[in-house]
């Protein structure tokens, strides 16, 4: 019997054990350093009204052998074996990688005094200091950033966000969407400094490089994550931002795989690429799972994301690049989508800003376009009357 | 007692359309097929209580507007998360151009 092994049960770990578990054959064994069951990470930094931060993942885990506050410390690869930090030692035939990443430290001083935001302990330790009228400083305008501010906001705490950027969410989101969210962000009365630099963390709050001090109760630093390759790494897997892994998510060793925001995939459309959002997560959890069991296949899954704020749905399909030829579509009164096309009318990608209910369907046929690489003429994009499904049915 | 209840003229609703309804409280999505076949499902979606009559209808499968998760037109199942609740289907049939459904 296979004895399969996952490190990691975040969302591809999960994802990948439910796609082995269904194949019916073998063992599968998902260990995960954290003590607490797998559980959602989107909302930490949005709560929802029915589970607040704390929503279990969506997976079903029965049959599976899940052992919680496992952290694997080394993989013998020779020997097909696995070690914990607790000494013991596990064997497999197959293994998976899903060890996602961590947040970016800052590298001023004091910075250990500032909170991060990635897993269930980190949103418990920010919840604990909410009280109402407290003073918020979040380090870091893009997305994880702009999300704890709307919910810090909501909960009537004074927020402002330092950015060393001239501006938020980097090159990933285009500048007119970037530019609309923060407006709505300065309209909740969350304040900007952008082009800030930040000289030290310290007990009262923010010193600035110019000298000036942001008095804050929390300081959460949300600059970014790096994959978790440690582990790879020290197993002599080769890793370059993320375990580097072929297009069948397969490391150089044919027995290991990697999935998730820990790997560096090699895209069909993107060549050598790394995502971090849900559903790139989630689908290369799945198909690592099947590819373990023995299925074929590239993985040429296009990625999608979200972001929710204030009423507002963020969501981008593809890989966006501003000197793109773009056409807009305006949808309603703050709905606004961005269509980016290649050389030859293709779509290429799409983002969107604007209440779910009007951008969600756009991005949704854009995606189709984009993967069945229809020619999509400006005026029919830009038209918001034009009903684009026209496009597919060709 | 459920009865059938008049929605709309099937005319209002075009081919992989949809149409929000609201009855007693509730809140259904009507789906209209490629053809005349109608559809009718609990109209939030299961994860964040969106209204998914602005969902996208393509090949039989509701797509959730918020985070794109996919339902089964005809039986509710969810086919692609971030749900993992089924929806409610309920019986809808179309009879001289009007819309029915049973609630
Ligand atoms: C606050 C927050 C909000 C987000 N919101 C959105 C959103 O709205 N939309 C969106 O598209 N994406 C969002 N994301 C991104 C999305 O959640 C991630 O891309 C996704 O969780 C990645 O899944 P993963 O399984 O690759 O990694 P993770 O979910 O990070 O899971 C990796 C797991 O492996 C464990 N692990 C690591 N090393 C070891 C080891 N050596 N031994 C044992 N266990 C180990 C880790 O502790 C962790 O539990 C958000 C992320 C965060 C943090
Ligand atoms: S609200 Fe429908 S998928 Fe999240």
């Amino acid at each position: 019997m296979t004895r399969y092994v996952i490190v990691g049960a975040g969302e591809a770990g999960t994802r990948a054990a439910a796609a082995l578990r269904d194949a019916g054959e073998g063992e599968v064994l998902l260990l995960s350093e954290e003590p607490v069951p797998p559980y959602e990470r989107p909302p930490l930094s949005k709560p929802d009204d029915e589970h607040g931060f704390r929503k279990p993942v969506a997976v079903d885990l029965a049959g599976i052998e899940l052992r919680l506050s496992t952290r694997v410390v080394a993989v013998d690869r020779a020997e097909g074996r696995l070690e914990t930090e607790a000494g013991e030692r596990i064997a497999y035939d197959r293994l998976l990688l899903a060890t996602g990443a961590r947040p970016r430290r800052l590298a001023v001083a004091g910075a250990s005094r500032a909170l991060v935001l990635r897993t269930l302990a980190d949103a418990e330790a920010i919840d604990a200091r909410v009280r109402a009228g407290a003073r918020a400083t979040i380090v870091g305008a893009g997305l994880i950033g702009l999300e704890l501010a709307c919910t810090l906001r909501r909960r009537g705490l004074e927020v402002a966000v330092v950015e060393l950027a001239p501006r938020a969410l980097g090159r990933a989101v285009p500048a007119e969407l970037a530019e609309r969210l923060v407006a709505r962000h300065e309209r909740q009365g969350v304040r900007f400094l952008f082009g800030t630099e930040i000289a030290a963390i310290e007990p009262a709050g923010v010193r600035l490089a110019d000298g000036n001090l942001l008095a804050a109760e929390i300081v959460v630093a949300a600059i970014g994550v790096e994959p978790e390759t440690a582990l790879a790494a020290t197993a002599g897997l080769p890793c370059a931002n993320g375990i580097l892994v072929d297009s069948t998510l397969r490391t150089a060793d044919p027995s290991i795989w990697a999935a998730g925001d820990c790997a560096a995939i090699d895209h069909p459309r993107y060549g050598r690429v790394r995502f971090e959002n849900w559903r790139m997560a989630c689908d290369q959890g799945a198909f690592a799972g099947r590819v373990m069991r023995g299925e074929g296949g590239t993985f040429a899954a296009l990625p999608w994301f979200w972001s929710d704020q204030w009423d507002l749905s963020l969501q981008i399909v593809g890989l966006c690049d501003p000197a793109r030829c773009a056409v807009h579509r305006s949808l309603g009164a703050d709905g606004l989508v961005r269509f980016e096309l290649d050389g030859t009318g293709r779509l290429e990608a799409a983002a969107a800003l604007g209440p779910a209910a009007l951008i969600g369907r756009e991005i949704r046929l854009a995606e189709r376009l984009i993967e069945r690489a229809v020619a999509c003429p400006s005026d029919l994009l830009a038209d918001p009357g034009a009903d684009l499904r026209r496009l597919l049915r060709g | 007692m459920p009865r059938w209840i008049d929605v709309c003229a099937l005319e209002e609703i075009e081919p992989e359309g949809t149409r929000r309804f609201d009855h007693e409280g509730r809140t259904f999505v009507i789906v209209r097929g490629p053809g005349e076949e109608v559809f009718c499902l609990d109209g939030l979606c299961t994860h964040e209580k969106v209204h998914l009559a602005g969902g996208l209808v393509i090949d039989g499968v509701i797509e959730c507007p918020k985070h794109a998760a996919q339902f089964d037109c005809r039986t509710g199942e969810v086919l692609m998360g971030p749900a993992c609740v089924d929806l409610r289907t309920w019986p809808a049939r179309v009879e001289g151009g009007r819309v029915l459904v049973e609630v």
